[in-house]
């Protein structure tokens, strides 16, 4: 057993020893090995923050899987019986244990600044909507079940209206006027993100807070209530609970009313959307890869035959033929270990830098750390690399006749 | 029992023709422990053959090689190898030191192909050895900063340092002045006598050759010792020379 280990040991001081001498010629054949595990690693790891930018976008418009969306449409244009629907809904919610669901209204809300009174872009929510869409405030909180019973409703405004506001500090409570024909005074409690494709100020309110003062606020602003329904399900659960709501609704609302549950989720369809982009960056890593491993070979090659003589007098010491092998295999995946190593440094040093995660991020929140199969899997392709890169100069150097060697 | 033994040993390439060539032809030769040989012979006379075979490092194509009684050709190639790095040194005219790599490396580099403690102390051990050559304040000197004697005394250390049974020296002197070489090969008896090895030295230089107790001239193939060499034997041919060698042995 300690024979083995000093043997080892002595291999890879052989191995560490040559590199070091030939450390010139070394660093220049692995520069390609280390270029190349930086890439693959760092096509991995920018994947995942890319996958995961994708999937938190797809997340916040449509909702995190499995999300389930509840229309419902009257066929001779009548208006659907809110309390009605209202009472299914609650129902729906109890019956099937929902945790996380919310209606969400669409609302014009006036609001009054200091150069006048404007319409801003509301939308009417309940709590778990902000889980439901991943909405993360940039500052303060999303709204609380505590919420809803506040005399001054709660309202979660973007940064475009809280720069209007000259954005105040939002622990001084600031306020905002709803315009109506009383006015009401609502208390921001958050600030989120503008959305990128709306250059209008928003702004969130509970539903349960703006049934309370829908009817104080001014006549003009009152539009017809289409909500939509949505919930959060676990996705095994969700097939079944889409057939159940189907038919609980139809059922309580009757058949003048078609009620269509859906799945909105980008999980529903069922595909990486970077699927394409991630093969073809893998494709030119690999390729870049294959030539490293083909300049490493190379260069090892050329570099036994200079080393004949070397070899032939180790032979003289007594180095086994197989301790001959596994010095030259060991030399050339010590040597790409370490590229493999200086490749990995590399890539966590571009994945974590600023302009690569803002690059390549888009506004996720919950980004991922460098992901350590992308880790795993640069060190195991140098290591690989390295093997097969050295297995033909060590097969060379097994074959060396020792009495030639030596007077080579 | 001595330690290594040659009957009949020859040794036979075969050309590019096809036509055989024998380099070695009957030789007998019987090393102790503690001997001190020299072989001379002309350029191509086949004193490296004969090295190579004594070093375990080529086989003979007729007679048999025993090592310790033992029929080297019974042993596996890894047999070979652990046997020569254990009991066989090495010293060659052209020094053959490991590029690059200090003299402290040179002389450490047999001993991690040993084990136990050995392995783990072979740094110190190294030191150790060249201190006895007297190259202590060179440890950290590479090939190229040293003279050519400083260059074999590496070598020396470096055959030296795993305390083999049996030293073969391939013209130790070949590339150093004359007084050089005297001190290089007063270091190697010096040392052979302290771990009590036997030394068998190849050399074109007389008084080299006449430091060994027993010398002997390669001519033809055979191997002949000295002080039987005669004029008469001169004439006589190959043949009778071998016969007379297998004598000696």
């Amino acid at each position: 057993m300690t024979g083995l280990l000093a043997a080892c040991v002595g291999s890879v001081i052989e191995a560490w020893t040559e590199l070091r001498v030939h450390r010139t010629r070394v660093l220049l054949s692995l520069i390609g090995v280390a270029v190349a595990v930086c890439s693959l690693t760092s096509v991995v790891a920018l994947g995942d923050i890319a996958q995961q930018a994708t999937i938190e976008s797809s997340e916040r418009s449509n909702g995190r899987p499995a999300a389930l969306s509840l229309s419902l449409q009257s066929q001779d244009d009548q208006p659907t019986d809110d309390a009605l629907v209202q009472t299914a809904w609650t129902e729906a919610l109890t019956r099937y244990d929902v945790t996380f669901a919310s209606r969400i209204i669409p609302r014009q809300v006036d609001v009054q600044f200091v150069d006048g009174v404007a319409a801003v872009t509301s939308t009417m929510v309940d709590p778990a909507y902000g889980a439901m869409h991943r909405v993360s405030p940039e500052h303060g909180r999303w709204f609380t079940a505590t919420d809803i019973n506040r005399l001054a409703p709660a309202v979660i405004i973007d940064e475009r209206l809280w720069a209007r506001l000259g954005s105040p500090d939002l622990a001084l409570n600031p306020t905002i006027s709803l315009f109506g024909v009383n006015p009401v005074t609502a208390v921001v409690v958050g600030i989120v993100k503008s959305p990128p494709y709306n250059l209008e100020p928003t702004m969130f309110m509970l539903n349960a807070a703006y049934s309370r003062i829908e009817s104080t606020l001014q006549a003009a602003t009152v539009q017809p209530a289409h909500p939509a329904y949505e919930l959060w399900v676990p996705p095994e659960n969700a097939a079944d609970l889409m057939t159940h709501l189907q038919s609980d609704f139809t059922a309580t609302l009757g058949e003048g009313t078609i009620v269509s549950v859906n799945r909105q989720d980008y999980a529903a369809y069922g595909q990486d959307p970077n699927l394409s982009l991630k093969l073809l960056v893998s494709g030119v890593s690999v390729l870049l890869l294959l030539l490293g491993a083909l300049g490493l070979l190379n260069i090892s090659l050329v570099t036994i035959r200079q080393r004949i003589q070397e070899i032939g007098i180790r032979r003289s010491f007594g180095a086994t033929a197989a301790r001959v092998f596994f010095a030259v295999m060991m030399e050339s995946v010590v040597a790409t270990v370490a590229a493999g190593i200086v490749g990995v440094m590399l890539s966590m040093l571009l994945v974590k830098s600023p302009w690569a995660t803002d690059l390549v991020s888009q506004g996720a929140t919950d980004l991922p750390p460098f992901p350590l199969e992308a880790a795993v899997l640069g060190l195991g392709i140098a290591t690989l690399v390295g093997a097969l890169a050295g297995l033909l100069p060590a097969l060379v150097a097994v074959r060396v006749k020792v009495i030639d060697a030596i007077r080579y | 029992m001595p330690f290594l033994e040659l009957h009949g040993v020859g040794r036979t390439l075969t050309r590019l023709d096809d036509r055989p060539l024998t380099i070695l032809s009957g030789i007998d030769l019987s090393i102790e422990q503690g001997d001190r040989i020299s072989v001379v012979g002309r350029s191509g006379s086949g004193k490296s053959t004969l090295l190579n075979l004594l070093g375990l490092l080529d086989s003979p194509t007729e007679g048999e090689i025993r090592l310790e009684g033992l029929d080297v050709s019974q042993f596996s190639n890894r047999r070979r190898d652990l046997t020569r790095g254990r009991d066989i040194g090495f010293v060659f005219q052209q020094f053959n030191l490991l590029h690059g790599r200090t003299a402290l490396e040179n002389v450490s580099t047999p001993l991690l192909y040993e084990r136990g403690a050995t392995f783990w102390k072979r740094t110190a051990i190294a030191a150790e050895m060249l201190e006895r050559v007297g190259l202590g304040n060179r440890l950290s000197s590479t090939p190229v900063q040293l003279s050519g004697g400083e260059q074999q005394r590496v070598a020396v250390a470096r055959a030296l340092v795993r305390r083999p049974r049996l030293i073969l020296a391939d013209e130790p002197t070949g590339a150093l002045d004359i007084e050089t070489g005297e001190t290089v090969m007063a270091l190697l008896d010096e040392i052979a006598t302290a771990s009590n090895a036997a030394l068998v030295t190849i050399t074109h230089d007389p008084s080299i050759a006449a430091r060994a107790h027993r010398q002997y001239t390669l001519e033809d193939g055979g191997l002949i010792a000295r002080d039987l060499i005669t004029p008469d034997l001169i004439s006589r041919g190959p043949v009778t020379r071998a016969k007379l060698s297998g004598c000696n042995s």
